[in-house]
């Protein structure tokens, strides 16, 4: 039995149409404090749409109904800088390329209080200090070197809630380190996390976890029982009747 | 007292005066349409013509000579008021190499007007970078207008940028045509930051005329309030090999407006050219990004324009 006192950020029948299309429906969700939460599901099962409403983006806020409690107020109303004024941040699927913009300069507008600060970010995410800082965020960086400065830049703002969406997707193996000392280091602040991920390893490091699809969020519970499922194929949704028998057969035989 | 005049031109603008003292060194101060101070160092030789209604200066550099150090050019005015007239004649020998940096500095100007006209030859295989920078007031208050031929050798390498540094844009209205010889390399950079009132037009032509000459020509412009922006690119190709990019950028915020042209003319089978040109509002994903960072709307644009200008 959970209290009100544990939740940081509680869902209330939250949905969201995008040009006419219902993206999200029904989602009623609770995320304890403290916690690494796991969201899993397939392509286009709507865990990017998920966080972009949490964050309170433009175009999915103003989009998004039901409510959203975040520390106990309801937050359908502030827009996304007053959102990460509170502590919530997102690090994004596919970060934005910025011309022009020096990281060193990104890292301070995220929240880095000195060059130290910038430094010990980027190194913390396998970025070397000396080689990135004063590059560019733009699309000279690669696919992977840019989802590290995505999460160098999530860590200075010193969020209390984030959503990391998809941050080892075009990370090498031997970076995947940085990741989860990235999330040990969320969890000694007592940062909550929303870990969105496809990578069973990743969700290991995930407490809880919740399985969307198609806009709904059809289980939840242990990380581990729902990596299970969720890996073996298996996705007791209603709008998947044909896996659901596949699943159904396979036990038959 | 033309020290004295130099300095406070140095001191408003908040530019460093260390070349304006360094005896190795080339510079030339100009006030107004007088010549405060000279040094020139070998190679280089600079004569002057003072008129009442504008300077001309002819500038040489010597076959084979490079210069360790930028050349520095100030084009100032210690009043709030007045008329400049440039008139620059340079020609670079075969294999020279320079890096002329002029300063155009109107720290106080609340009615000025800077004309140039400036003639530039680049011999084969000579070097020559020029880079413009411009100190204006902080309402704006000046009219510049430059007009620049550029003519480049065999094998020649010619970058030239424009930035402002400091102050309001005023009105800007530059015009630089260039024609390129054979294996020759051209670039030319614009970035203007406009608001308020500012009007800002830029003209950059070239024709890549030797073969395998190349050419690139950058503007990125950013205009808000109700400043407005019109950039005119055009690349002809004209030569066997030759290549160039015309690459255009402007963000539109606010209830300015901006226009861009970019006109490519391919006139031999084994020319390539390309360009490209955005202008519109600031990336919605860009930012949103910097929102979700804890930026406010104005600052988030007002740091991705400082990117796309820098
Ligand atoms: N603006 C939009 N208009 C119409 N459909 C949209 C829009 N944005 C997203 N969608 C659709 O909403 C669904 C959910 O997208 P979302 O990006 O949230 O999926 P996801 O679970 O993050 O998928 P992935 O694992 O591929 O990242 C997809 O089918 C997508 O095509
Ligand atoms: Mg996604």
């Amino acid at each position: 039995m959970t209290t009100d006192d544990d939740a940081i950020l509680v869902l209330e029948n939250v949905g969201v149409a995008r040009n006419g299309q219902p993206i999200l429906a029904g989602i009623d969700a609770t995320f304890q404090r403290g916690l690494v939460h796991a969201v899993v599901g397939p392509n286009g099962a709507g865990k990017s749409t998920l966080a972009a409403v949490i964050m309170g983006l433009e175009g999915y806020r103003e989009a998004t109904t039901g409510v959203i409690r975040y520390e106990g107020a309801v937050i359908g109303q502030l827009d996304v800088t007053e959102r990460a004024r509170r502590g919530i941040a997102l690090a994004w699927q596919e970060p934005a390329r910025f011309e022009g913009l020096r990281i060193g300069r990104l890292l301070e507008a995220s929240g880095a209080s000195s060059d130290d600060e910038v430094d010990a970010a980027l190194h913390d995410a396998g970025l070397e200090p000396d080689r990135y800082r004063q590059r560019a965020a733009d699309t000279t960086l690669s696919g992977g070197e840019r989802k590290k400065l995505e999460l160098a830049s999530i860590m200075v703002m010193r969020p209390r809630f984030v959503m990391l969406d998809e941050p080892d997707s075009g990370i090498d193996v031997a970076s995947l380190d940085h990741i989860f000392a990235a999330l040990a280091t969320l969890q000694e602040r007592e940062t909550t996390v929303v870990l969105i991920t496809h990578s069973p390893t990743v969700l290991r490091h995930a407490e809880r976890a919740m399985l969307m699809c198609c806009g709904a969020i059809v289980d939840r519970g242990d990380a581990e029982r729902i990596g299970r499922e969720f890996a073996s194929g298996c996705i007791p949704c209603p709008h998947h009747p044909r896996q659901v028998a596949r699943h159904d057969t396979r036990r038959a035989s | 007292m033309s020290e004295s005049a130099i300095a406070t031109i140095y001191e408003a603008a908040d530019l460093d005066p260390g070349p304006v003292h360094d005896p190795d060194a080339a510079h030339l101060v100009v006030d107004g349409n007088r010549v405060l101070g000279r040094n020139l160092v070998a190679g280089l030789t600079a004569e002057v013509d003072e008129q009442a209604d504008g300077v001309r200066l002819v500038i040489r550099l010597a076959e084979a000579t490079v210069l360790e150090r930028p050349v520095h050019l100030c084009f100032g005015m210690s009043g709030d008021s007045g008329q400049q007239q440039i008139d620059l004649d340079v020609e670079l020998a075969p294999r020279a190499g320079a890096i002329f940096t002029a300063h155009c500095a109107f720290p106080f100007a609340r009615d000025v007007e800077h004309r140039m006209q400036a003639d530039i030859r680049v011999g084969d295989h000579a070097t020559y970078r020029y880079r413009e920078r411009h100190v204006h007031g902080r309402t704006g208050g000046v009219l510049v207008v430059p007009r620049t031929r550029l003519r480049l050798g065999e094998g020649a390498r010619v970058t030239t940028d424009f930035e402002l540094l400091r102050g309001r844009v005023g009105e800007v209205d530059i015009d630089y045509r260039s024609t390129c010889g054979p294996d020759s390399v051209l670039e030319m950079d614009a970035r203007v930051d406009g608001r308020a009132d500012d009007r800002i037009a830029i003209r950059e032509v070239a024709g890549l005329e030797g073969e395998r000459a190349r050419g690139v020509l950058t503007s990125r412009v950013a205009v808000r309030d109700r400043a407005r922006a019109e950039i005119h690119n055009e690349l002809t190709a004209s030569a066997a090999g030759t290549s160039g990019h015309v690459d255009c950028k402007e963000i539109v915020t606010g209830e300015a407006t901006a226009s861009a042209v970019p006109i490519v003319l391919v006139q031999h089978p084994r020319a390539h050219v390309t360009h490209e040109a955005a202008v519109g509002s600031v990336d919605h994903k860009q930012l949103q990004t910097l929102m979700a960072r804890g930026l406010d709307e104005d600052e988030a644009v007002a740091l991705i324009i400082e990117g796309l200008l820098s």
